[in-house]
């Protein structure tokens, strides 16, 4: 296998995009990407998207998106893994050019989510769960999160403030990033005080609906040398996945997906939690956070709530989580997050996050979740000395 | 829309609550499946899941898919059946703040919702407090 390398990447601003169709949100974020690695003409493509037939009626995505870059005949392919699709998307990319099949791939993720009114979103995101067996009963997403969200209270005393506290840490850390949908901070009143959607969740405990996509360059690492570019290197991906149902696992608090995928990112990095200066998760919902950040070991289990309200995971704390601005604040246009959130750990690598910057991190990891967590891909990057 | 097929095939789980057991195991699926995932085994018996159950965690869905809007808001819940079968099912005919995880449910047979995907009368398993 060759060591792999993220040159370039690219995003937009992201939110309820009216004036651009899919096709074109994409071709201005893969443009960036393209620009900022210095490359005009890549081997293949991965588009990670959860559903653009039932959100925009349009599928076949791979090769409408590589005709309108202008990347007409190279291989393109649309990844799909629900919410984890654009995580997966850059496992293929990683895949495909440590192989040495391609030199060059271009991976993004993208999703025009506001094309349909909030009854066909809502419909859409939930076939991301068991539609026979979870949906008949009138489960929505929310509602799944919300099942895990009490069972960890009750379980580990987590506090209702400790989940709002998540969205006030990532809203706060969005607020310093120019892309994300809703860039301002919130209280722990507002959150708890916020329309109710599924008890103990409230409106803002959840990510939004959003149009947007997000684009990387993965090349050897050798090449990015020889371009003289930062060299960001993927020195792990981990996959899992896990029983589909969330009734069917074995503790609904435990994401052992997350956990594997983790495992195995950290196996083939030869890293350990205490290596890493930043995570990028999947805060779908407040309680992710917590769950996953337990699930990844970089806090004890059953205390993933106590560690935000201690300011553990703040970007000033012993391990940042969502510098970004998380699901919660950037926006969630699910097949994108799972590459955003890849860019967001090369900016800071590179020492470009501008206010929300880590100092001088050289090690980051990304968790990309799809489901109530039957999916997770995670990656781990290094920066060369 | 779709063919009321789908439907169909799901009657004998959702009417019957037929499920299906690995002995090596000692566990039970539902709904059935073809191969335990735990020890690869084909050789399932058919089974009948347990009527009575507690409750492991709930929820009260406040913003629900639109075929579910004239009964919002309703609970929602993850019981434990006698025979450790874990399903997911309304929680019905008890108070929101009566409500707790622990309590002990029984299953009736009622109805989901009016019109479905394939435009006919949906009905299935609920849960209500044990009697
Ligand atoms: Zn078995």
């Amino acid at each position: 296998m060759r060591d792999v390398a993220v040159i370039g990447v690219g995003i937009t601003k992201w939110g309820e995009i009216w004036k651009q169709s899919l096709r074109d949100i994409y071709v201005e974020t893969a443009l960036l990407a393209l620009e900022d690695a210095g490359v005009d003409r890549v081997d293949s493509m991965y588009v990670g998207s959860m559903s653009p037939g039932l959100f925009v009626g349009q599928e076949h995505i791979g090769a409408l998106l590589s005709d309108y870059l202008g990347q007409k005949h190279i291989p393109a392919v649309r990844v799909e893994s629900a919410c984890a699709s654009g995580g997966v998307a850059v496992r293929m990319g990683f895949m495909e050019v440590a192989s040495g099949i391609s030199d060059a791939v271009l991976v993004s993720g993208i999703e025009k989510m506001t094309d349909v009114g909030g009854d066909e979103a809502t419909y859409a995101l939930g076939s991301a769960a068991d539609q026979e067996y979870e949906g008949y009963h009138g489960l929505t997403f929310p509602g799944l999160y919300a099942l895990i969200a009490r069972a960890h209270m009750e379980k580990y005393g987590t506090t209702r403030e400790q989940l709002a506290m998540v969205a006030v840490k990532n809203h706060k850390n969005g607020a310093n990033n120019p892309n994300a949908q809703f860039p301002f901070e919130v209280t722990v009143e507002q959150v708890i005080n916020s329309v109710k959607v599924a008890d103990p969740l409230n409106i803002l405990d959840c990510s939004p609906i959003t149009d947007g996509a997000a684009a990387v360059v993965l090349v050897p690492a050798e090449k990015a040398r020889e371009m003289k570019k930062p060299v960001i290197k993927i020195v792990g991906s981990g996959f899992a996945t896990d029983s589909f149902a969330l009734a069917q696992r074995k503790e609904i608090t435990w994401l052992e997906a997350t956990y594997l995928a983790g495992q195995r990112a950290y196996g083939m990095a030869g890293k350990k939690p205490e290596d890493l200066d930043l995570l990028e998760v999947h805060d779908c919902f407040t309680i992710a956070e917590i769950c996953v950040t337990e699930a990844l070991g970089v806090v004890e289990k059953g205390r993933g709530g106590a560690a935000v309200e201690a300011g553990e995971t703040a970007l000033e704390g012993r391990i940042p989580v969502n510098t970004s601005g998380g699901l919660k604040s950037k926006g969630h246009p699910v097949g994108a997050t799972g590459v955003a959130q890849v860019m967001e750990v090369v900016k800071q690598l590179r020492g470009e996050a501008g206010k929300r910057q880590v100092k001088d991190p050289r090690v980051g990891m990304t968790q990309n979740m799809g489901g109530s967590g039957a999916s997770t891909v995670c990656h781990i990057f290094e920066r060369e000395a | 829309m779709s063919t009321p097929s789908r439907y169909w095939r799901e009657i004998p789980q959702r009417y019957r609550k037929e499920a299906n057991r690995c002995a090596p195991c000692d566990l039970i699926y539902f709904p059935p499946r073809l191969i335990c995932p735990e020890c690869g085994n084909r050789a399932l018996e058919k089974t009948v899941l347990a009527e009575k159950g507690s409750l492991m965690t709930y929820t009260i869905i406040r913003v629900p898919p639109s075929q579910f809007k004239d009964q919002a808001p309703y609970a929602v819940g993850i019981v434990e059946m006698d025979d450790g079968v874990k399903l997911t099912g309304q929680v019905v005919d008890c108070e929101f703040d009566k409500m707790h995880t622990g309590m002990r449910l029984q299953m009736e047979f009622r109805k989901m919702y009016d019109v479905g995907h394939s435009g006919i009368i949906c009905y299935g398993y609920k849960f209500v407090p044990e009697y």
